[in-house]
Parts: structure tokens; sequence; C-alpha cells
């Protein structure tokens, strides 16, 4: 992030990091804007990219932006480096960005891009997450119209999400929201956290690092600057839930089957026998707990 | 093994890229020559080259090729392409009355000035198979040329023609022209915000994908709307392309673009001041692609109209709904990412449905 690559093109017939100058140049500005108005969706010329919109074209023009030749990348998807989606854009980046370093452990990242998840360990003031975002805007689901939603949130309207929420409470007595939970930021706008279970939403509440949100499609970034307030969004009298992995059998919290954490998020799955296992989804997490327990017995 | 996260992910992905290498190349014989799609998959080639918004012939055929002849993935090849280049120019407005003319008809005329030139197309074609084609002689094109260039009269009628829309709109039947001085928005480098001017309208649908632009077109003409459009002109032909000059600044011809392009005639509607007049609706594409200029400038129509009439009343009127559902490139990316995994969010999803039905129990007073 520090010193930037000269133009010079590479052999494939572009310049380091894809992008052409300029347009990573405008997508800096669109990130210094989103930092400076938190939470506010900011749109940019987004480009297209040799992967497929949808597969994480938002996350990746940020990162393309942000990355130079001495970062340290890490890439999930679902918490695990392995994903068949986090290895392709992995491939993309060392393809695309001589020099650049990758890595698993998330200490040792100063870039991570991640889908669906936010990594167990807390991260520190010199590292940002970079999110892929499917859908930028959190009244989407009440206003299909987007010069509206526009206007709503301009005016921090949100009165239609909460009655969404209550309807949940009149139908179900529950919250039905699963994961996108809404989340207001710094006092104003409301985002969508991108498709995170609620397990991660307390993550971006007052944090070190920098959070920067990339929706490709819908042409917008958005940002969770450190230290900023980041309140899901509940009444009173009903507390905001993350995902219960409390074992209805036995009154416990279920511990991962592989490394035995009982903090982290569980991937619940079938193996061969079609016996129900529970594993971390964060899998550079659950190494590291696998080896430091081996260290410890 | 699974596809999910297990270890192996980027070697699966590699395996994967060969098999459909060796799909490619299952039944042997030459490989595709990128003049061949150029010509003999001409259709394909121009719709590729429009939605891919790059009109570099060779770039679209090698795009088609290496996507196996999927035109979503080959228009993908060549926007990506785009991104690595930074923009160096823009052109002043062209005028398409220059076109070097292929195909030109009007169906509101029986009789247009230039002539109505059927030129190349499968229009009035029996789609009866000629099963000879599937062992064709190699010497085969070479004659079927010879013998179509050896009938070529001398005498060719002028290869560019005026506009038909000109003589409508000089006895006052169409709206007149409304000279522009504003730049046109430049939808690669900047988002869409509603309203949008017409000119980024236009750029959309001029890189829209042909099927979606068709689907919603056909909503207006089917009853979801009023059009009952008349073409009243459709060209086909080369268009001659002019840069500044880097030095003396002034227009010099840098080659030309194969274009279609359309212009559509609907009832009149009310004007708020003067006569009442005809709609108009514009369409134009890279490459010779027909329907889509048609449906373009259906929608062009059906939207500036509705706009005219105090808003959208039917999806193919509204410039929300059509403007951000008709980009191939997004519409094929956000469809096909859902076969990405996605079991963190389904956890979550079960999380709640679980919490839903325990509710449930406890509010029937069963055990959960």
């Amino acid at each position: 992030m520090r010193q930037r690559s000269a133009d010079a093109l590479l052999p494939l017939g572009h310049g380091f990091g894809y992008l052409d100058e300029d347009a990573k140049r405008e997508l800096r500005r669109a990130i210094f804007k989103a930092v400076c108005v938190p939470g506010h969706q900011t749109p940019y010329g987004s480009r297209e990219l040799p992967i497929a919109r949808g597969f994480g074209t938002g996350g990746l023009q940020i990162t393309l932006a942000l990355i130079g030749p001495e970062d340290v990348l890490k890439v999930i998807d679902q918490g695990s480096d392995d994903s068949v989606n986090a290895a392709n854009l992995r491939r993309l980046f060392l393809a695309t960005c001589p020099g650049v370093r990758e890595t698993r452990r998330t200490q040792e990242a100063s870039l991570i891009q991640t889908r669906h998840r936010i990594p167990e360990r807390p991260l520190r003031a010199d590292q940002i997450l970079i999110l892929q975002v499917p859908y930028p805007d959190p009244l989407v689901v009440v206003e299909p119209n987007e010069s509206k939603r526009r206007l709503m949130h301009g005016r921090a309207d949100y009165a239609k999400l909460w009655v969404k929420l209550y309807e949940g409470m009149v139908t179900f007595s529950e919250i039905t929201i699963s994961h996108r939970y809404p989340t207001r930021i710094a006092g104003h706008y409301v985002i969508d956290p991108s498709p995170i279970p609620r397990f991660d939403v307390p993550k971006l509440h007052r944090a070190d690092c920098l959070y920067l949100f990339g929706a490709g499609r819908e042409k917008r970034i958005y940002a969770v600057p450190p230290h900023t307030t980041a309140e899901p969004l509940t009444f009173e009298d009903v507390p905001f839930r993350v995902e219960d992995f409390t074992d209805p059998a036995t009154g416990r919290r279920r511990a991962c089957s592989r490394c035995g954490s009982t903090t982290s998020f569980l991937d619940e799955f079938f193996d061969e026998t079609g016996a129900r296992l529970f594993q971390c989804s964060d899998t550079a997490f659950c190494d590291e707990e696998l080896a430091g327990r081996g260290a410890a017995a | 093994m699974s596809y999910v996260a297990v270890k192996g992910g980027g070697e699966a992905i590699r395996e994967a890229a060969r098999a459909l290498e060796a799909l490619r190349a299952m039944a042997g014989g030459p490989s595709l020559d990128p003049r061949q799609i150029e010509h003999q998959l001409h259709f394909l080639h121009g719709r590729v080259m429009s939605e891919g918004g790059l009109a570099d012939a060779d770039l679209v055929s090698l795009a088609i090729k290496q996507a196996l002849g999927d035109p979503l993935e080959a228009a993908l090849y060549l926007r990506a392409h785009r991104s690595t280049r930074p923009r160096l120019a823009e052109t002043a407005p062209l005028d398409t009355a220059r076109m070097r003319l292929v195909r030109r008809i009007s169906a509101a005329f029986k009789q247009v000035p230039g002539g109505q030139m059927l030129g190349a197309t499968p229009d009035y074609l029996h789609r009866l198979f000629r099963f000879e084609l599937l062992e064709e002689d190699p010497t085969a094109l070479e004659r079927i040329l010879a013998d179509w260039l050896a009938d070529r009269p001398n005498d060719l009628p002028p290869p560019t023609a005026p506009k038909v829309l000109d003589a409508l709109r000089a006895e006052g039947l169409l709206p007149p022209l409304q000279p522009s001085s504003e730049t046109a928005f430049d939808i690669t480098r900047e988002p869409l915000g509603f309203p949008v001017p017409r000119s980024a309208a236009l750029a959309i649908m001029a890189r829209g994908e042909t099927g979606g632009l068709l689907a919603l077109a056909y909503s207006n003409m089917r009853g979801y709307g009023d059009i009952h459009p008349t073409v009243g002109e459709l060209r086909v032909g080369y268009l001659p392309v002019e840069l500044p000059h880097p030095v003396t600044g002034e227009p010099v011809e840098v080659g030309e673009v194969l274009l279609t392009e359309c212009e559509i005639v609907a009832m009149f509607a009310r004007e708020e001041e003067g006569p009442p007049r005809f709609t108009v609706g514009y369409g134009a594409c890279f490459g010779h692609n027909e329907v889509k200029a048609i449906a373009m400038a259906v929608l062009d129509r059906a939207m500036s109209a509705a706009a005219a009439a105090g808003g959208p009343k039917n999806p193919s009127e509204d410039p929300d709904f059509v403007l951000l559902h008709v980009d191939g490139i997004e519409s094929h990316g956000f469809c096909i990412h859902y076969k990405m995994p996605h079991y963190v969010t389904f956890q979550s999803d079960m999380d709640r449905l679980r919490r839903a039905r325990a509710e449930a129990a406890r509010a029937e007073g069963r055990a959960p």
C-alpha cells in the first residue's frame, strides 16, 4: 500500500493490478469519500474484470486499487482460504500483482479480501478488511426504487425497515433477518453489512481496523472506519441475537469437532456416513487453535 | 470431492479449466479460425461486439472462440479487456446519414428517397434444413462468393442515403430534433443516478443484452405498454469514425464500424403545447443485430413517452426497471454467482428458521 509500482506493462498486456491507473485513482477517491462519510454508499464507475460480476468484482476493485507489491494478502470465502472462489481470486491477484505475498494467517495480512465472513481474530489498525457486497442497499427489501432510497438515506428515514423488523416480531415472535443484518453506522446511515452472519456484526463496532465494502455490479463503495459505532437495528425490548450454536440435547454450546473451539462461528454439515458435524468456518483460526492445542498437550 | 471448503480448491479449478479445454478439443479437426468466426458466425459476432462494447472484430472472434460460443461469456472477455485501457479520446457525434449502407429498409413507406435495400437478411428465408451443409465441400464458399460478385452490376446505387424520418420531420409530424450541446454521459466511467440523461439510457441499451432488451420490449408490444411501432427506418452499414487529430484538433477518419440503427415511429401523443405529433424511438448498436436495435428503439420510445405523460405505468416504461436490468454482463454474472458456496448465510437462515419453529411450538404449547 505504500510504494506504487511504475505503470510498466507486464507481459500479460496490462499494468500492475490489472486496472489502468486512471481507474485506480478514481477508486481511491471513492474510497476516501466513503471513509469520510461512514456508511454512505459512494457511487463510482465500476469496471468489468476478468471474473464474472457477482463473484466479488466490487471487493476486487478495491483491493486492486489499494494493493502494492509489498502487501501481504489473504483471501477468504465463507471463512475459508481454500474455497473455490477464494482460491480463484487469489490466483488472479498473484497473476496480476507481481511481488505480492499471500498468506493464510490473519495476523500476517495487510489486506484481507473476504466474502460472507469476518475473521475470528480481531484485526489491527494496520489491517484493512475488504468485503464483497451483492446488495449494497439495506432499503432494497422495502423500497425497490433507487431514487426514493437515496432520499430516504439522506433523511435517515428508516421507518420502513423498522416496520419490517416489527412484522417479523408479529409473525414469528422473533426478528427473522438471518444475515445482511441492517446496521446503523455512526448514528446516521444504515448499511447492509454484506451477507455476513449476525455473529460477525458486533465485530464492526468500534473496531481498530478499517472495513471497506465494494459492490461491483451495483457500483457502490462504503466504509466503516476504525472506532466508528456500528449498531444492528433492534428494539429496546428485543435483544439482537447472533446465531445460536447451543446443542438442544445438552444445553451446552457446541464445539468445533476439529479444534474444539466453543467461541467460533460453526459450519454445520454432514459427513459421508450422514452424521451431523460442526466445524469452524474460519479455517485459518481452526488450524491455529488445533496447532495451539497440539503444542499445549 | 466437493467444491466447498475442502483443501485444494485451487487444484479443482485448474482441473476444471483443463476439462473445459478438452471439451473444445473433443471433435479434433482444425481449430476455428477467427476469420471464420467473424463471417460464418456473423450474427453471433455482431451480438458479442455490441454487448461487449468493443469494436474490435479480431478480439470479438477470439472472445467467441475462448468462450466456446457463449455470447455472454464472450462479451465479458471484451469488457474485462477494456478495463486495462485508459480512455484516450472522445469522438464528436457521428452522422449516421454518412453510413455506407449494406441494408436499409423502411416499413412506413412503399418507397423512400435512396431506395429500399433488402441486403443480406434471413428475414424471408424458409427455415428448412439444407442437409448438404452438413458436409460442405471446402471449395464451396469460394464458388458462392465468385458467383455472387459476378452478378453485381457496375452501376451500384449510391452507398449512402438520407434519413427517412427527415421528410416526416420537415412536415412537422415528428417532434423537431433538439440540438444538444451536452457531452454524452459515459456509462463506463460514471455510475448511473436517476433520473438518467437520455445519452446514458441509450448507451446502456446499446451495450445491453439482446435477449433482455427483447423480453422487455416484447412486453411493451404485447400489452404491458401501448406501442404498435412502425419501423420508420432500419439501416445496417459501415459508419466512418472520426477522432480529433492529436496536433491540429481537426477531425480525422480513423476507421469505420459496422452498425445497426433503427428509428421507430409510434402513435401520436398530445403535446402540452402545439399540435399532436408522432412519438419516436431510437436504437443503435455495434455489429449487425436488428432485433436489438428495434427492441432498443421500442424501449427508448416507451420510456420517453411515459416520462412525458407523467410517469411509467409498465415495467418497460420505467428507466429504473429497464436500465438496471438489461446489462448482460451484470445479469449473467449475478445469476451464475449463485453456484458459489453460500453455506455461511444458509447456516444463518437455518438458525432463524429453527428459532421461529421453536417459538411457534412454544406458542402452541408443545415441545420444540
